[in-house]
């Protein structure tokens, strides 16, 4: 481990922690544009937390520690996450800790956590709440793990960063089992993080929220913790599927200099793609709840699709 | 270690097992409730402690023992290689915990029941112990026939319950149906010899048909123990039917001695290997798997909801046999031992979180009296100690990292990932299936946890009654506590055990891990190479807690820090109700609506005009339905024609006599 490696891993720690809200301001501005309204400009996500920081907190009465204690592992857990995807450098210690299955599974321990804080108040919302995202989830995750095993076959690891290495500085080659794998991971983005057509994070119709009925009972520094922990997994999603299909631009291990590319190229493409998906989901409509499992299934069967495909054709 | 004391790893093993033997004759000749809580379940978990370290210590130097016991001319072998020794590290070091808690848990029972309970608990861990160690045919069905009548007095404790004694009942016969078909496994591996030292069969060569009869005999034999499909019937009945620290002991440990039966007739015993065994093996290892999970989802009372989840567990034991069995026979012994690893690790985790959860059960149940979901709630508040301890087993059965569910799910996904192209094109094909399905299983088994922990322990209280609730007595906590720690240990410090498991697959495979695991230091868990996969828990555990405590002090500094209580908000609807929450159906709905084609649901539903509405659900095993039913039916006919004979007159029954006489002259003739 060397001092810029620490160097790389501190800076996209920071990073990601401060760029998470600039992605949603971007997101729901982009929306707002699509939707004829001037919108609240790229910085309301910093102004909410800033809010939401200042409030005092409103505790059920019957919360208990781990209630109380979800937020932060939430908000751990998926700064580490976003912490690991190698965007910017290739160079990173963490990385080799934890590979892609330990990455889902850091997902899945946020989820299960998050889940069980809904359950403990025992209000009709929140174990609604918590049986639908557990429902999203037990397809999601298997199908996001099948994405992320056809770039492991193709890079033959499970390490981040070799699968970045191999797939940044390869010559350009066509997968058709990447793009199979593109277009569910893409289906799983949008249901983890509670977007349309899944989920619709600007609503509180009790007929349709997922995720929002999870997190009814938290207010002030825990709702604020959540919710920049929700910026980070949109991150995480996001860097993801830029590492995994656009990952060219990268800095390779010990070049300084081409760092502030690096940094430049990554604000591009996830300008463009928080762009794609506001896109995506002012074109889509919301689904029945009982859509949902099919909606999932297809992402994942194509996902295993995509891995079956690159064990038929070994491209 | 053992040359100190000048003896044999066995010398220690057949220690504690004398020492169990003797603890369950004093519990039944003292006849004190006193005496069986207070000295002979902690004494006992000394000799599962001392049994555990022979274990461990067989794991390198392999030892046996000849018994003088038995028939005349037939003594009893024993032997204790690295595979008895790595079993005997399970049974030893999950019944500590199990031992410790039985101590605190069975206070309350009266004298004679508990006595007579302690005795066969006892000889239930001995018999167990001796399977493992038996090194002939003759020995390890003693030993296995011992094991299942103890744990069948065990589970019929409560025996004036009708449902009990039915469970029971089913337990016996398949467990003796289970029994013949080993038998006769055996008999086909002696060869002809009339030898039944596993020495000989080690060395007998089989034609590959009959090689092939004895594995199919083994996989049913030790599959109806181990509860694979579509032999599992009974094991949803008896471990709810157990007392608690007995389930977790069956479910815990018993399952795993049919894993030791199958590991060791199929790669110690048997050579002539065919690739379908390997592929058979995973497809009933996966569907098991699945079909558990899926089941465990729409259970609505605790014990069957684990046993359910057992199922799912010795599914993905037998997926790691399976995938072993097939790299084993492409002569990939590298990957073997990987997928290999994965089962043996995968055995170990699952006899401790799934004891640490029956345990929790049993203290759930003695502190409200109630066993279904949608009775309970909000135990976290009455029993937070318990509530903590059970939180660490649920993560750990949800295989969530960095507990150790997750390190043994992800060296089998590995073993699937890292499988090079086959020879054998099908195969290869099932591989990214297979890993698609174990993706899904680990992710149902996390929706199952959810429930299980959030319906018990979390909301509100859905009757008055358990609102009472105390927490679980000391000893109940010492032994939970003991197997929590392992959880988290075998979680966070993969590396060490796994230069354990590398004394087993070197003895079954030939290969080992431990060079590639332990070349990155003792941090980084690193199979077949450091490039291709890496995992290093600790670290990750430590970022996680680190991150929470940078937040925690970060947000303290900088924030007033004021919270006050109020009324639960739920959007501001006012007359919330603990009825108002999901029960265990409501919960596993989702579930039950998706798979509903492979559930046999029974539902009644209420009309508008129902004075009292009354709803009722009920999910069918279709499997028994399909598979028992018919069996018993064609038993029935069968029976109906043979009664046929018995007519009751003596003259009837001599001219049989005779006509048999006749048959067998013209036979031996």
């Amino acid at each position: 481990m060397t001092v810029s490696a620490v160097f790389y891993q501190l800076f996209q720690n920071v990073l990601v922690l401060l760029a998470a809200p600039l992605l949603m301001g971007w997101i729901a501005q982009c929306r707002a544009w699509l939707q004829n309204r001037r919108g609240a400009g790229v910085l309301q996500p910093y102004r909410n937390l800033l809010k939401l920081f200042h409030k005092d907190a409103v505790l059920a009465h019957d919360a208990s520690q781990l209630f109380l204690f979800t937020p932060y592992i939430l908000f751990a857990c998926m700064w580490l996450a976003a912490a690991l995807v190698p965007v910017i450098a290739t160079d990173m210690p963490l990385s080799s800790a934890v590979d892609v299955i330990a990455l889902v599974g850091i997902f899945a321990l946020a989820r299960v956590f998050i889940s069980l804080a809904a359950m403990d108040i025992g209000t009709a919302f929140g174990s609604l709440g918590a049986r639908r995202e557990m429902l999203v989830g037990f397809l999601a995750e298997p199908a996001l793990l099948m994405v992320l095993f056809t770039a492991s076959t193709i890079s033959q690891s499970t390490s981040l960063i070799t699968i970045v290495e191999v797939l940044a500085h390869k010559q350009f080659v066509l997968y058709p089992s990447l793009a199979f794998a593109s277009v569910a991971f893409v289906m799983v983005l949008l249901a983890e993080n509670a977007r349309i057509p899944v989920d619709n994070p600007s609503t509180h119709l009790e007929l349709t929220m997922i995720h929002e009925a999870m997190v009814l009972e938290y207010s002030a520094r825990h709702l604020a913790l959540v919710e920049w922990a929700g910026a980070l997994k949109m991150l995480a999603y996001m860097t993801m599927g830029i590492a995994l299909f656009v990952p060219w631009g990268i800095a390779a291990t010990g070049k300084w200099h081409a760092l502030p590319l690096a940094v430049a190229l990554m604000l591009l493409k996830l300008a463009v793609g928080g762009a794609g998906l506001a896109l995506l989901e002012t074109l889509s409509a919301k689904m029945r709840i009982f859509r949902v499992p099919e909606f999932m299934g297809t992402a994942f069967l194509l996902a295993v699709l995509g891995l079956l495909t690159h064990f038929l054709l070994e491209a | 270690m053992f040359d100190q004391f000048g003896a044999l790893p066995i010398d220690f093993a057949l220690g504690a097992v004398v020492g169990w033997l003797a603890l369950g004759i004093a519990a039944l000749l003292l006849q004190s409730s006193r005496f069986v809580t207070r000295f002979v379940f902690p004494a006992g978990a000394f000799c599962s402690l001392v049994l555990a370290a022979a274990g461990l210590g067989a794991l390198t130097e392999p030892s046996t023992a000849l018994l003088p016991l038995g028939m005349p001319d037939l003594p009893f072998h024993l032997r204790l290689d690295a595979l008895s020794g790595f079993f005997l590290v399970l049974l030893g070091g999950a019944n500590i915990g199990i031992s410790l808690f039985s101590s605190g848990y069975f206070r309350t029972m009266a004298a004679p029941g508990l006595s007579l309970l302690g005795f066969q608990y006892h000889v239930f861990a001995a018999a167990m112990a001796l399977v493992l160690m038996a090194d002939d045919a003759y020995m390890f069905m003693v030993a296995w026939e011992a094991m299942a009548l103890s744990s069948y007095f065990l589970v019929t404790t409560d025996h004036h319950l009708p449902e009990v004694r039915r469970a029971g009942f089913l337990y016996l016969l398949m467990a003796h149906i289970g029994a013949i078909a080993i038998l006769m496994c055996f008999g086909v591996m002696q060869g002809g010899h009339g030898d039944y030292t596993f020495e000989t069969m080690r060395h007998a060569h089989l034609s590959p048909f009959w090689a092939s009869i004895t594995f199919l005999l083994a996989l049913f034999g030790f599959g109806a123990k181990a509860g694979i499909l579509p032999l599992h019937a009974w094991l949803p009945e008896a471990h709810p039917a157990a007392p608690s620290p007995v389930s977790a002991v069956m479910s815990g440990i018993m399952l795993k001695t049919a894993i030791y039966g199958m590991l060791r007739v199929m790669f110690d015993l048997l050579h002539a290997d065919q690739w379908w065994w390997g592929v058979l093996v995973l497809t009933l290892g996966l569907l098991t798997a699945l079909f558990g999970v899926i089941f465990a989802a729409v259970q609505v009372d605790m014990k069957r909801l684990l046993a359910y989840s057992s199922i799912e567990n010795i599914g993905i034991i037998l997926a790691g046999i399976g995938l072993a069995l097939i790299f084993h026979h492409f002569g990939k012994e590298t990957l073997s031992a990987l997928a290999l690893t994965a089962a043996l690790y995968h055995a170990l985790n699952h006899a401790f979180m799934k004891g640490l959860l029956f345990m929790g059960t049993g203290a759930v149940l003695h502190a409200t009296g109630e066993r279904r979901l949608g009775k309970l709630g909000g135990l976290i508040r009455h029993m937070p100690k318990l509530a903590l301890l059970m939180l660490v087993g649920t993560l750990a059965v949800a295989g969530l990292p960095p507990l150790n569910g997750f390190v043994s799910e992800w060296l089998l996904l590995q073993a699937f990932l890292f499988s090079p192209g086959l020879e054998h094109s099908y195969i290869n094909m099932l591989v990214p299936i297979a890993s698609a399905s174990v993706a899904l299983i680990s992710a149902l088994a996390g929706y199952v946890m959810v429930k299980f922990y959030g319906v018990i322990f979390l909301g509100q209280p859905r009757e008055e009654s358990i609102a009472h609730a105390h927490d679980a007595g000391i000893w109940e906590r010492i032994g939970m506590t003991w197997m929590a720690l392992n959880c988290i240990a075998l979680g966070v410090f993969p590396v060490f055990v796994i230069l354990r498991l590398d004394f087993v697959t070197q003895f079954l495979v030939h290969r080992s891990l431990g060079v590639s695991a332990a070349k990155t230091g003792w941090l980084l868990l690193t199979p077949i190479q450091a490039e291709r996969a890496s995992y290093g828990p600790l670290v990750l555990l430590l970022c996680i807690v680190g991150g929470m405590l940078l937040t925690i002090l970060v947000v303290k500094r900088f924030y007033h820090g004021r919270m006050r209580r109020s009324a639960p908000w739920d959007c501001g609807f006012p007359a919330q109700t603990p009825r108002m929450q999901d029960t265990a159906e409501g919960f596993g709905q989702p579930i039950r609506q998706i798979f509903e084609w492979l559930l046999g649901v029974v539902r009644q539903l209420p009309t508008p005009f129902d004075q009292h509405p009354h709803y009722h659900s009920e999910t069918r095993d279709r499997i028994w339905d399909l598979l028992y039913v018919p069996i018993k039916r064609l038993n029935e006919v069968l029976s109906a024609q043979v009664g046929r004979l018995q007519q009751g007159r003596i003259h009837h029954y001599l001219l049989f006599s005779f006509l048999t006489l006749l048959a067998l002259l013209a036979f031996v003739k």
